[in-house]
C-alpha cells in the first residue's frame, strides 16, 4: 500500500459554465521513504496540486490518503516548504525552527535544544541568533526547511522551494536536502519546474501536461544514492535530463502558445 | 572559503556602520540648528527681522531659568505629560481595537475607512466647544480631543499592517493548523506590528499637538495654557522658551516611542 495517495484530483476555478479545468484526475502514489517530484511547466496546476494534498485548498474532487487513511483539510501527516520566502521576520533563526514546538507546547529549554538539532541538519550552526534579514535568500529557505522538519511530518511537501535562487546555490542546497533524506529517509513530494534539480534529487519524476494539468509520465530516476550533486556530470544524468525535457518540451511549448494566444484575444500580457 | 559560503547560500548579509557615521548624524543636526539659530540672532540684531516680533534666541535662552522657577515649568511639563500619556493610553487600547475589529469585518472596514481617512485632516481641535459642553473645563476635555486627533492614523495603519501580512505567512500557519486566535496572535500581530507603531508614532504626535492646542485655547493645564499668559502679557522671550518645553516634550515622546518599538520589535 503506497505511504501517499493522490486518487482522481480534478480542480476547477471559476464559475459553472466558464470554470476553468486546472487539475484533471490526477493519481499519484509516494512510498514510504521516497523522493517524489512532480515537474510540468508553468501554469500547469503543480501549485495547486501541492495546496491540495497539503489541505489549503479544500474545494476539489478526489481524495488524498496517508497511510490508507483518507485526510482532509491541514492533516499533522504533512509539512509544508512554500515557494515564497516564509521565515517569520520577527523571530530568529532557532524560533523560527522552534515555531511548531512552541505550538505543541513544548518548555522553552527542551524546544530550544531540539531546534538546535534541526539547526544543525541545515547547516546553519553559529546563525541561531540571527535574525531572517541577516540571512542569504538560501539561508532563508534552509530555516524554512528545518522549521518544517522540527514538526517531524511523515510526508514532506515541498514548492519550488529554490526557485528564486541561482543555479549553484540551488545545487549545493540540493545536496542538502539529499543528506537530510538520507538521514531521516523522509518521504518527500518536490514540486518544481526545473529538470535538474527533479533529477538530482528524486527517486521518480512525475510530467504534468500543460492546462489542464494530467499526469503524463513517470520516469524512475535509477541513479546511485546517496548522491550528491556531482552526479550532474554523469551520462546517465544527463540521458534522464534529456528523456525529461523531451516530454516537457511540448507542454512548454503548448502552454507559451496558451499566453500569446490569451494576450492577443483579451489584452492579457505575456 | 568565504566564496564557498556564498556559492552555497551561507553569506550572511552584513550591515556596516561605522561609529563615525552613526556619531556624525546628531553632530550635523545639532550644529545645523545652532547655524540656523545664530543666523536668526544676526537678521534681528541687524533689524532685517523685527526684534518686537521675534525676540533674540539670546533672550529666549536667558528667560528660560526665569520662566522654570516663576512659571513652575516642572508641574506644567508634568500636566502635558500627564495629558499627553493618557491619550496615548487611549490610542494604543481603543485605536488598535478598533483597526482590529475593522480588519475583522470587510463590510464595516469598507463602511468606515474613508470617513476615518477624512477625520485625520479634519481641524478636530475646532471642536473644543462640543468637548467643553460634555467633558466641562477639564483636563478630560484636553486628553479626549487629544485621543479623537490621534485616532485616524492609529486605526488605519493598524488596518493597513494586518491586511498587509504576506499570505504565505498564513499559510504557513495554517499548514500548522493554527486556530484563528493563534494565528492573529503568533503571525498577523506580530507581522503588523511595524506598520501599528508607524500608526502610533503619528497618532501620538496629533495627539500632542492638539493637546497643546487645546490648553492654549481653553487656557487650562500645562505649557499650553502657559504659552496663552505669556503672550497675553507680551512676554515673547518667554513665551518662545515655553514653545522650547512643547518640543521638549514631543522629544522625549518621540524617542520613548522609538525605545518601546525596538524593545518590542526585538523581543517578540
Amino acid at each position: 500500500m503506497p505511504f501517499l495517495a493522490v486518487t482522481d484530483i480534478v480542480k476547477r476555478f471559476g464559475a459553472e459554465d466558464d470554470a476553468i479545468v486546472a487539475i484533471d484526475g490526477v493519481s499519484l502514489d509516494v512510498a514510504h521513504g521516497e523522493f517524489v517530484s512532480v515537474i510540468g511547466p508553468s501554469g500547469c496546476g503543480k501549485s495547486t496540486l501541492f495546496n491540495i494534498i497539503g489541505g489549503l485548498i479544500g474545494d476539489y474532487e478526489g481524495r488524498v490518503s496517508v497511510g490508507g487513511e483518507q485526510v482532509s483539510g491541514t492533516h499533522p501527516a504533512f509539512g509544508m516548504v512554500f515557494q515564497e520566502e516564509s521565515t517569520f521576520p520577527w523571530r530568529t533563526v532557532l524560533d523560527n525552527v522552534a515555531f511548531p514546538l512552541e505550538l505543541a507546547g513544548m518548555g522553552k529549554r527542551e524546544r530550544h535544544e531540539r531546534a538546535l538539532h534541526f539547526v544543525s541538519m541545515v547547516g546553519l550552526d553559529g546563525f541561531e541568533r540571527r535574525y531572517p534579514s541577516e540571512l542569504s535568500g538560501g539561508m532563508r529557505q534552509r530555516v524554512s526547511i528545518a522549521r518544517t522538519l522540527a514538526s517531524e511530518p511523515r510526508i514532506l511537501l515541498m514548492d519550488e522551494p529554490f526557485a528564486a535562487l541561482d543555479e549553484q546555490t540551488r545545487l549545493l542546497l540540493g545536496d542538502k536536502v539529499l543528506q537530510i533524506h538520507q538521514q531521516l529517509h523522509q518521504t518527500t513530494l518536490l514540486i518544481t519546474h526545473n529538470i535538474t534539480e527533479a533529477v538530482q534529487l528524486s527517486d521518480r519524476v512525475l510530467v504534468m501536461t500543460y492546462r489542464p494539468g494530467r499526469l503524463k509520465r513517470s520516469v524512475a530516476i535509477d541513479l546511485p544514492r546517496p548522491r550528491s550533486s556531482e552526479v550532474v556530470g554523469s551520462d546517465a544524468f544527463g540521458h534522464y535530463v534529456a528523456q525529461i525535457w523531451s516530454d516537457l518540451r511540448e507542454e512548454a511549448s503548448r502552454g507559451i502558445r496558451d499566453v500569446e494566444s490569451r494576450a492577443l484575444q483579451g489584452g492579457e500580457a505575456p | 572559503m568565504d566564496e564557498r559560503r556564498a556559492a552555497a547560500g551561507t553569506e550572511p548579509v552584513r550591515r556596516t556602520v561605522s561609529t563615525d557615521r552613526r556619531g556624525a548624524a546628531p553632530a550635523l543636526g545639532v550644529s545645523t540648528l545652532i547655524v540656523v539659530v545664530a543666523c536668526i540672532e544676526g537678521l534681528i540684531r541687524a533689524n532685517v527681522i523685527n526684534p518686537f516680533v521675534v525676540p533674540l534666541p539670546s533672550q529666549v535662552l536667558a528667560a528660560i531659568p526665569r520662566i522654570v522657577a516663576e512659571e513652575d515649568i516642572p508641574h506644567r511639563f508634568w500636566q502635558t505629560m500627564q495629558e499627553a500619556l493618557w491619550a496615548s493610553l487611549l490610542l494604543i487600547v481603543v485605536g488598535i481595537a478598533l483597526g482590529m475589529l475593522l480588519f475583522r469585518f470587510r463590510l464595516l472596514r469598507r463602511a468606515c475607512e474613508t470617513g476615518i481617512a477624512a477625520l485625520a485632516s479634519a481641524p478636530i481641535v475646532l471642536m473644543y466647544p462640543l468637548f467643553l459642553v460634555i467633558f466641562g473645563r477639564s483636563a478630560t476635555t484636553i486628553v479626549m480631543i487629544g485621543f479623537i486627533a490621534g485616532l485616524p492614523p492609529v486605526i488605519l495603519k493598524t488596518v493597513e499592517g494586518l491586511a498587509g501580512t504576506r499570505k504565505v505567512l498564513l499559510d504557513v500557519g495554517r499548514s500548522f493548523r493554527l486556530a484563528d486566535a493563534q494565528l492573529f496572535r503568533k503571525i498577523l500581530l506580530p507581522a503588523a506590528m511595524p506598520s501599528i507603531f508607524v500608526g502610533l508614532r503619528l497618532g501620538l504626535i496629533f495627539a500632542l499637538i492638539n493637546i497643546v492646542g487645546v490648553e492654549f485655547l481653553i487656557n487650562f493645564g500645562g505649557l499650553g495654557q502657559l504659552i496663552n499668559e505669556l503672550a497675553e502679557r507680551y512676554d515673547l522671550p518667554g513665551m518662545y522658551g515655553a514653545i522650547g518645553f512643547v518640543i521638549l516634550v514631543s522629544v522625549v515622546f518621540f524617542v520613548a516611542c522609538e525605545r518601546a518599538e525596538r524593545w518590542l520589535l526585538s523581543s517578540r
